[in-house]
């Protein structure tokens, strides 16, 4: 699991990370700690991604990770930073293993929109809820590790990006599986895939339940740093655009293409938002274009064509 | 009275959603439409809608401030609708969309999202974020009593502008020659080309038509609601319910689909405001469920 | 050859599309390590009658027996596993990937079913096997080309390739020397004929080519309007009277065409 490349480069970047934040100033780690709470979801946009399908919908699942933090915090008082993941990854993995039955028929812009609709039904029942918070969302408390409370982000950031590293490594290992290689097969022919003896269908619902997790996850971290949910930001069909901007913006080549497209969208952001309000939108909208257009395998294809240059040089 | 109220409550339900469906059916058939012929879900037909919206209140505000009569305001929707619907229409198709026809549905669907947010960001800068009220053809009509209650007229002649759209659509596919060619297109694209139709031609008009009619939805209903920030972001996703539910390219559909959502939501506005959204999109999700091609339309075969 | 116990029985197969009868009263009886044709007309029901073997197609009645197990109601994958394998008249590939991820992939599924699936691909005994089918159907020449740049006949090869990685019992080929051109299908069918004996797969084909079908096959099958009206060895198979009007001169027909 270790022997590659990709994963000795993360196994390296988590330590240096961990390592350099402990001195880097507040605004940097809390760039960081958005940066890859939300990577974590592109990372199972990735996977499907890969076999050509792209939810307009997986806010449901970052909602749902998102909101089982809160609710958890405001019914029972659980602020353990790890039992708020776990709730958010299992609640949002059981609801996508379930909807995966039938999500695992659909494709292209069919699977696009069921899963709009889905997200968008989640966002009419919170947004008219007033026990779910309404329009309002909730705030949320800080969360404590293993019992201690923590008085700086740092450790939260270290926790971040540990779980960040873990997920990576995981999803790398499964990418290189007989079922994590049926990506382009599935993209290409799936009446042969099926002629070979696996089924499609179990294949998607893996891919997608995988994908479901990982979004629940990046919601549940994302209330974490944020300290709040609101339905507008966290389950509106505008944050599934994001995601996937995010994800095309990132590419599709490699596990740690999700972290490094997550970061460039929170400068971005930061930067956007600092020098033109107003622009912020169009800004991103431009970038998308021209990713699509000109940049196919997005910032990771970039990063490649750098290397190769160097390398060849 | 309270039989009478009954027939009151159910009569406001009644027009209200008619009133809804008519403005989300302006909406929907633009977007149907391009997506028959093209097939193209384009996300950013909701910035038509709102670039119409703004385009009309704005003109409405300005030429009722020059003293202009407040019956120009009729002209002046119209006008925003088809200039827009030109403008933005043709310039997008001309220059994005046009190189895209070969890439995959899902990636044209995507580029869409980002000129969406391109456009919304647009209208910010143009039109700045206070809110614009162009009450004045609304005025104008006043209201009316019918059945023991008070409508607007303006409100009840979106009807009357959906029915005229939904004829037109049907006069044009089924009695013109024009028609003719884009059924031929809309079947399939290369027996077109194979007739000798300019088919580059039919996908400019046919992106601008649908343009116009999401524009001349946001600016009819200009009048009756504050224009905001984020009115695109709302209506393109109840048109995706509408055309989802009604069966993706079919004018009849969008229809049809529109009555559905528009009346369902109506009578959840007034009898049960907690699922007003929810009622939208858990029929858009049933009905992908159980009849993917949308309830009207002729269902095909799955690849596999 | 006759004394075998039969691997496939097939009994009062009937299909319907329709008012269309697309198979009917289908009968046989395959043994083990028999190389049969099945020739006829197009819309004869001959890749009907695949179809419906492998479990594309469900029959409307009768009954198909492997190994003495009802398939019937089986998806796909199931006859897969279960066995049995086809390859496809317009070859059924992976257009964007290479040669040799083709086959890895089809080696990966054959190898790693269930749980193993979530096991690692690429193996060092994954390679070796993929070596030795590269080798055996003559593509290490492409085995880095994509597939949509490759020639139809590297493409048909590389379909039959993956068809029987699986190591099925009996394979099925549905118009294996379609699309190739007449200087190259005697060497095509060799390679492929040859690998295939080697491993003792029994073959089921369907075939135009009535020089292919007299070099190749131990036995014909003759299709017409869905019912098959010869069932005998080659030689007198082409000899026969019903075969030569209702195959043979249709074909001939069809080719003047």
């Amino acid at each position: 699991m270790f022997n590659d490349k990709t994963a000795k480069f993360i196994l390296l970047a988590g330590l240096v990370l961990c390592i350099g934040g402990a001195f880097a100033p507040n605004w940097i780690v809390n760039q960081f700690m958005f940066g890859f709470a939300r990577a974590l979801a592109i990372l199972g946009l990735m996977v499907l991604w890969r076999t050509g399908l792209v939810s307009f919908g997986h806010a449901f699942y970052f909602g749902l990770g998102a909101y089982a933090v809160a609710i958890l915090d405001i019914e029972l008082g659980v602020t353990d930073v790890f039992l708020r993941l776990l709730a958010g990854a299992v609640v949002a993995g059981t609801a996508g293993f379930l909807v995966g039955f039938i999500m695992r028929n659909y494709r292209d812009i069919f699977f696009a929109m069921l899963n709009t609709a889905i997200s968008m039904v989640l966002f009419g029942i919170v947004v008219k809820t007033e026990s779910l918070g309404s329009t309002d969302g909730f705030a949320i408390s800080m969360s404590t590790i293993l019992g201690f409370a923590p008085e700086s982000k740092y450790p939260l950031f270290v926790i971040i990006t540990l779980i960040g590293l873990t997920s990576a490594l995981l999803v790398n290992f499964y990418l290189k599986t007989t079922v994590g290689k049926l990506t382009t097969a599935i993209r290409d022919n799936e009446i042969r895939v099926e002629y070979l003896g696996f089924s499609v269908a179990h294949a998607i619902h893996l891919k997608y339940t995988i994908s479901t997790i990982l979004a629940g996850g990046a919601g549940a971290l994302m209330a974490m740093s944020l300290g709040q949910v609101d339905p507008e930001s966290m389950i509106n069909w505008t944050v599934s655009g994001e995601l996937v901007f995010v994800t095309i913006l990132s590419g599709p080549g490699n596990v740690i293409a999700p972290f490094i497209g997550s970061l460039v969208f929170e400068v971005l952001r930061t930067y956007a938002f600092e020098l033109a309000p107003q622009a912020w939108q169009l800004i991103m909208g431009a970038t998308f274009l021209t990713i699509i257009f000109f940049v196919p395998g997005g910032i990771w294809s970039l990063l490649e064509k750098l290397g190769g240059k160097k390398n060849a040089k | 009275m309270v039989g009478g109220s009954v027939v009151e409550a159910a009569l406001t339900i009644l027009l209200d959603g008619l009133q809804f469906s008519s403005y989300l059916f302006i909406v929907s058939a633009g977007l149907t439409i391009i997506f028959g012929v093209m097939k193209i879900l384009n996300v950013a037909h909701g910035s038509f809608y709102a670039w119409g919206a703004y385009t009309a209140a704005f003109f409405i505000g300005k030429f009722s401030d020059m003293g202009l009569p407040d019956a120009m305001g009729f002209l002046i929707i119209i006008a925003a609708a088809i200039i827009v619907g030109v403008i933005l229409g043709f310039i997008i198709e001309q220059g994005i969309l046009k190189y895209m026809y070969h890439r995959d549905e899902v990636l044209i669907v995507l580029a869409t999202f980002g000129l969406f947010l391109v456009l919304e960001d647009i209208i910010l800068i143009a039109f700045g974020t206070d809110p614009y009220f162009a009450y004045q053809p609304m005025a104008l009509l006043d209201a009316v009593e019918m059945g023991g209650i008070v409508r607007d007229v303006y409100g009840l002649t979106l009807i009357g502008v959906a029915a005229l759209v939904a004829v037109g659509c049907w006069w044009l596919l089924n009695k013109t020659k024009w028609g003719t060619l884009l059924k031929a297109v809309i079947f399939d694209r290369e027996v077109g080309i194979a007739m000798g139709i300019n088919v580059p031609l039919v996908y400019t008009l046919t992106f601008i038509g649908g343009a116009i009619l999401g524009g001349l939805g946001g600016a009819y209903i200009a009048p009756t609601i504050s224009v905001a920030p984020g009115l695109g972001t709302e209506v393109i996703v109840l048109s995706f319910a509408v055309v989802v539910v009604g069966g993706m390219g079919s004018i009849a559909g969008a229809a049809i689909g529109s009555l559905i959502i528009g009346i369902l939501r109506a009578i959840a506005v007034h009898e049960l405001p907690q699922v007003e959204l929810f009622v939208v999109f858990a029929v858009m999700a049933v009905v992908l469920v159980f009849r993917p091609e949308g309830l009207f339309a002729p269902a095909k075969p799955r690849k596999i | 050859m006759q004394n075998n116990p039969p691997i496939l029985e097939v009994r009062d197969l009937l299909k319907t599309f329709g008012a269309v009868v697309a198979a009917k009263d289908i009968n046989v009886d395959i043994s083990k390590g028999e190389v049969v044709g099945i020739i006829g007309a197009n819309g004869a029901g001959k890749t009907c009658f695949v179809n419906m073997v492998t479990g594309y197609l469900a029959p409307t009645e009768g009954s198909i027996k492997f190994e003495g197990k009802e398939l019937i109601g089986l998806e796909t994958r199931k006859i897969t596993h279960a066995g049995i394998s086809r390859s496809f008249q317009v070859s059924q590939v992976f257009h964007s990937m290479t040669v040799s991820e083709n086959l890895m992939i089809a080696l990966a599924i054959a190898n790693n079913k269930g749980a193993q699936a979530l096991s690692l691909m690429d193996t060092p005994e994954l390679r070796r096997q993929l070596d030795g089918v590269l080798d055996r159907y003559k593509l290490e020449d492409h085995k880095d080309s994509t597939v949509s740049a490759l020639a139809q006949g590297v493409r048909k090869l590389l379909d039959i390739a993956m068809a029987v990685v699986s190591k099925p019992r009996i394979l099925l080929l549905d118009e294996p020397t379609s699309g190739i051109s007449v200087e190259e299908k005697f060497d095509f069918m060799d390679i492929v004929m040859g690998a295939l004996k080697e491993d003792g797969v029994t073959v089921l084909f369907v075939e135009h080519d009535m020089e292919i079908v007299a070099r190749y096959v131990n036995r014909v099958l003759a299709f017409y309007q869905g019912e098959i009206i010869a069932d005998m060895p080659p030689k007198k198979a082409l000899a026969d009277k019903k075969v030569q009007e209702f195959v043979i001169g249709k074909e001939h027909h069809k080719k003047k065409k």
